[in-house]
C-alpha cells in the first residue's frame, strides 16, 4: 500500500482498455468462426461436423464482446479512472521484464542457472539487498528444486551446458 | 426402505475407506499435503488452484489414492491458509477470505488475533465437516441417479453449470460469457477426436496438442496474481499471532453461541459449492446474512467473532462441496476442483457416476481422507500459525522471483515442453488484464477443462435427435434442468426487470445492494 496514496499519471484509461480488450475478443471470435466454417459448421454424413460446436462458441463470443464494446463506447464513465498508472506500470514491468528474460534464458542455460540469475538480479535490483542476503536465497532455492525434482521425484527439468558439464 | 439401505451402504463403504487410510504413508502424505497447502494459501500468487496444478506432476509416481489424498489435503490446507493472511495482515490470501478480513483483521488490531484465528479455523472445520457429511450421503445417491443419464442429460447439467456463472456472478454477464467462450474456444484447439479434423492450429505443430488448462491455471492465477500484487506495491505489515491452548479453549467455549450462524453459513456454502457459485460469493452471502440477522449487527466490521464465523463456514463448505459434482458427475464446481479432476483424468480415472461403481476403494478413500484431512488441517494450522505468519514477513522482492520460478517449473513439468513456460507468461499477462477489467477467470478455466466433454455430449445428443434441439425437453428431467439453466442464463435480465417493477410499486424505496 506504500504507493497507493501517491498520484501519478494514468498510462491508459479504463475505457480505452475495455474497448481494446472487447475488440480483441471480437477478433478472436471471428477467427474461431472463420476456422469453424473452414472445417465445416454444418451437418455431415455422419453427424455434426468438426466446426459445429465451435462456430456457436465463436458466435456467442462475438455477440457478447460487441455488447461490452457498445456499452463502453456509449458510456464515458471509464474515462476518468485509470486502468494503470505510470508508477504501477513501472512496478509491473519490474517483474514482467525480468520474468521474460528468465524464460528466454531457460531455453539456453537450463532452469536452475537461470533461476539463480533471476532471483539474484531481482533481489539486487528491486529489493536492494546486500550480497550476503542474495547469495543464500539465489543458491538454495534452485538447489532445493534440483534435489526435489531430479533426485527425489525423478522429474527432469530443463538443463543447460553447466549441468551437462557436471555430469547430469 | 431403500433410502436407509443406501445410507447403511454409504457408512459401510466409508468405514472401508478409513481402512485405506490406515496405510501410514497415506497419513504422511496427508500431513505433507496440509502443510504445503497452508504454505500455498499464505503466499501471494500461489493459490489452491495453481498450487495443486504445480504440484500435480509430483504425484505421478504415487498410487492414485495416495496422490488424490495429498492433492485434496493441499486444497484443505490452502482453504485454511487464506484465513491466516486475512486476519493478521488484512490481505486475503484467497478471494474467498476477503469477507474474513472485515471482522478478522479488526479483531487482530485489538489484540485478539488468537481468538480470531481460532474462530476462523474452527468454523472452517465445521463448514467443511457439514459438506463432507453431505458428500458421504448424497454422492452415492446422485451417482446412482446419474448412471441413467444420457448425453442430453449430461449436456444439460453442464449447461446449468455454465449458466450459473452468468446468473450468480457479480461481473457483467457479457464478460462472463466472453471469458467462458474463450475457454471453450481454447479447448477446441487441436485435433478433433470425433472427426480427426485439425481445428484452429493454423499449421502450427505446437498447437496440435491444444491448450492445457493446467498451464492456463498456473499463468492466470499464479503469474497474474504476482503482477497484481506487485502493482499494489504491497508491503506486508502484519499483526503477530499468539495462539496457545488457553486462547483456543476460551474461544471454543464461546463458539457454540453462534450455532445458527454456523449452520446457515454451511447451508449457503454447500448450495453455492454444488451449483458452481463458488466459495467467494458464498462467503460474502453468508457474511451479509449474518449481519442482517445478528443481534450485534452494529458491531460488524469492528471485530465481531460472528463476522468471522459466517464467511469461514460458508467458504469451507463451498470449497468442499464443490467436489460433490466433480466426483459424481465429472463436473467440477470450482477451478481447484477442476484441477483435481484433471489429475484424476491423468491417472486414467474418469470422474462421473461410474467411478462409484468401478473405483469404490478410490472414491471412499478420498471421502474418508476428507474427514481426517480436515481434522489434520485444524491441528496443523492451530499449532503452526506463528511459523506461517513469519513466512509472510519475507519481503515481496524475495518471494516474487521465487514464485515465478516455481510457476515456471510447474508449467514445464506438465508436458516437459519449453513452450508451455512461454504460454504460462502469456496467460499471466492475460490474467492480469482480465482481473483488472473484471473478466472472471473461473468460467474460463472450467470451460477449458470441460470443453471437450461438453462438446462431445452435445454432439452425441444431437446425433441421437438428428439435430433437433427438442431433445433437451424430451423428458421432464432434462427439460427441467435445461429450463433452470436458461433461467440462470437470463437471471441478470430477469432480476433487473423484477427490481424495476418492485421499485415502481414501492415508489422507489431503497433496493438491497447486490454486493
Amino acid at each position: 500500500m506504500e504507493h497507493g496514496t501517491q498520484n501519478s499519471d494514468p498510462v491508459v484509461s479504463n475505457r480505452t482498455m475495455e474497448i481494446v480488450v472487447a475488440g480483441l475478443f471480437a477478433l478472436v471470435a471471428l477467427v474461431v468462426m472463420a476456422d469453424s466454417i473452414r472445417v465445416g459448421n454444418g451437418w455431415g454424413a455422419d453427424g455434426p461436423k468438426a466446426g459445429y460446436f465451435p462456430f456457436y462458441v465463436g458466435l456467442i463470443m462475438l455477440v457478447s464482446s460487441l455488447a461490452t464494446l457498445a456499452v463502453n463506447i456509449w458510456r464515458h464513465s471509464g474515462e476518468r479512472t485509470a486502468f494503470v498508472e505510470k508508477h504501477q506500470l513501472a512496478l509491473v514491468l519490474q517483474v514482467l521484464v525480468p520474468s521474460v528474460v528468465f524464460v528466454i534464458l531457460t531455453a539456453f542455460l537450463g532452469i536452475y542457472l537461470s533461476a539463480m540469475l533471476f532471483i539474484a538480479f531481482f533481489m539486487h535490483w528491486v529489493g536492494k539487498y546486500p550480497i550476503k542476503t542474495i547469495l543464500p536465497v539465489a543458491i538454495l532455492v534452485p538447489a532445493g528444486l534440483f534435489v526435489m525434482f531430479e533426485i527425489w521425484f525423478l522429474v527432469p527439468l530443463p538443463k543447460g551446458p553447466v549441468e551437462t558439464m557436471l555430469g547430469f | 426402505m431403500p433410502e436407509r439401505e443406501g445410507n447403511l451402504e454409504a457408512l459401510g463403504s466409508l468405514i472401508h475407506g478409513f481402512g485405506v487410510l490406515a496405510d501410514p504413508m497415506n497419513i504422511a502424505y496427508m500431513f505433507i499435503g496440509i502443510t504445503l497447502g497452508v504454505l500455498i494459501g499464505v503466499l501471494p500468487g500461489l493459490g489452491g488452484a495453481n498450487g495443486v496444478a504445480i504440484l500435480l506432476p509430483l504425484t505421478f509416481s504415487m498410487s492414485p489414492t495416495s496422490a488424490i489424498i495429498m492433492l485434496s489435503c493441499i486444497y484443505w490446507g490452502a482453504l485454511f491458509g487464506g484465513a491466516i493472511t486475512s486476519v493478521l495482515f488484512n490481505i486475503p490470501g484467497e478471494p474467498w477470505s476477503v469477507a474474513t478480513t472485515f471482522d478478522g483483521h479488526p479483531m487482530a488490531q485489538k489484540g485478539h488475533a488468537g481468538e480470531a484465528l481460532t474462530a476462523a479455523f474452527t468454523s472452517s472445520f465445521f463448514g467443511a465437516f457439514v459438506a463432507v457429511l453431505l458428500i458421504t450421503f448424497l454422492a452415492p445417491v446422485i451417482a446412482g441417479f446419474a448412471l441413467r443419464f444420457g448425453p442430453a442429460e449430461f449436456f444439460a447439467v453442464q449447461l446449468l453449470t455454465f449458466c450459473s456463472f452468468v446468473g450468480m456472478g457479480s461481473e457483467s454477464p457479457f464478460k462472463v460469457l466472453c471469458a467462458m467462450m474463450l475457454g471453450f474456444a481454447l479447448a477446441a484447439v487441436g485435433l478433433d477426436s470425433v472427426t480427426g479434423e485439425l481445428r484452429m492450429t493454423f499449421g502450427s505443430v505446437e498447437l496440435l496438442r491444444g491448450f492445457d488448462f493446467l498451464i492456463a491455471v498456473i499463468g492466470l492465477f499464479g503469474i497474474g496474481e504476482i503482477l497484481l500484487t506487485m502493482e499494489e506495491g504491497l508491503a506486508f505489515k502484519g499483526k503477530s499471532a499468539k495462539i496457545n491452548a488457553k486462547v483456543v479453549w476460551e474461544t471454543w467455549k464461546s463458539l457454540p453461541r453462534y450455532w445458527v450462524t454456523a449452520i446457515r453459513g454451511s447451508i449457503v456454502g454447500c448450495w453455492m459449492g454444488i451449483t458452481p457459485g463458488g466459495a467467494t460469493p458464498a462467503s460474502f452471502m453468508s457474511y451479509g446474512l449474518a449481519k442482517r440477522f445478528s443481534k450485534n449487527r452494529q458491531n460488524f466490521g469492528n471485530g465481531e467473532v460472528e463476522g468471522v464465523v459466517a464467511p469461514e463456514t460458508a467458504a469451507h463448505a463451498a470449497g468442499t462441496s464443490a467436489l460433490l459434482p466433480m466426483l459424481t458427475l465429472g463436473i467440477p464446481g470450482s477451478p481447484t476442483a477442476a484441477v483435481l479432476l484433471g489429475g484424476l483424468l491423468i491417472w486414467g480415472l474418469q470422474p462421473g457416476p461410474l467411478l462409484f461403481v468401478e473405483q469404490k476403494e478410490f472414491v471412499w478413500g478420498l471421502i474418508a481422507s476428507m474427514y481426517l484431512g480436515n481434522i489434520a488441517g485444524l491441528i496443523v494450522v492451530l499449532t503452526t500459525v506463528p511459523v506461517f505468519a513469519s513466512i509472510l514477513r519475507i519481503p515481496f522482492s524475495i518471494i516474487a522471483p521465487v514464485i515465478v520460478v516455481i510457476c515456471a517449473v510447474g508449467a514445464y513439468t506438465v508436458h516437459n515442453a519449453f513452450l508451455d513456460i512461454v504460454m504460462m507468461l502469456v496467460f499471466g499477462v492475460v490474467g492480469y488484464v482480465f482481473k483488472k477489467l473484471s473478466y472472471p477467470l473461473a468460467p474460463l478455466v472450467l470451460a477449458l477443462v470441460l470443453g471437450d466433454m461438453a462438446e462431445s455430449s452435445f454432439r452425441q445428443a444431437m446425433l441421437v435427435s438428428q439435430g433437433d434441439l427438442a431433445i433437451f425437453w424430451s423428458n421432464p428431467l432434462v427439460g427441467s434442468i435445461v429450463t433452470l439453466a436458461l433461467v440462470m442464463l437470463f437471471w441478470p435480465l430477469i432480476s433487473a426487470l423484477l427490481r424495476k417493477r418492485q421499485s415502481r410499486q414501492d415508489g422507489g424505496t431503497q433496493v438491497m445492494p447486490v454486493k
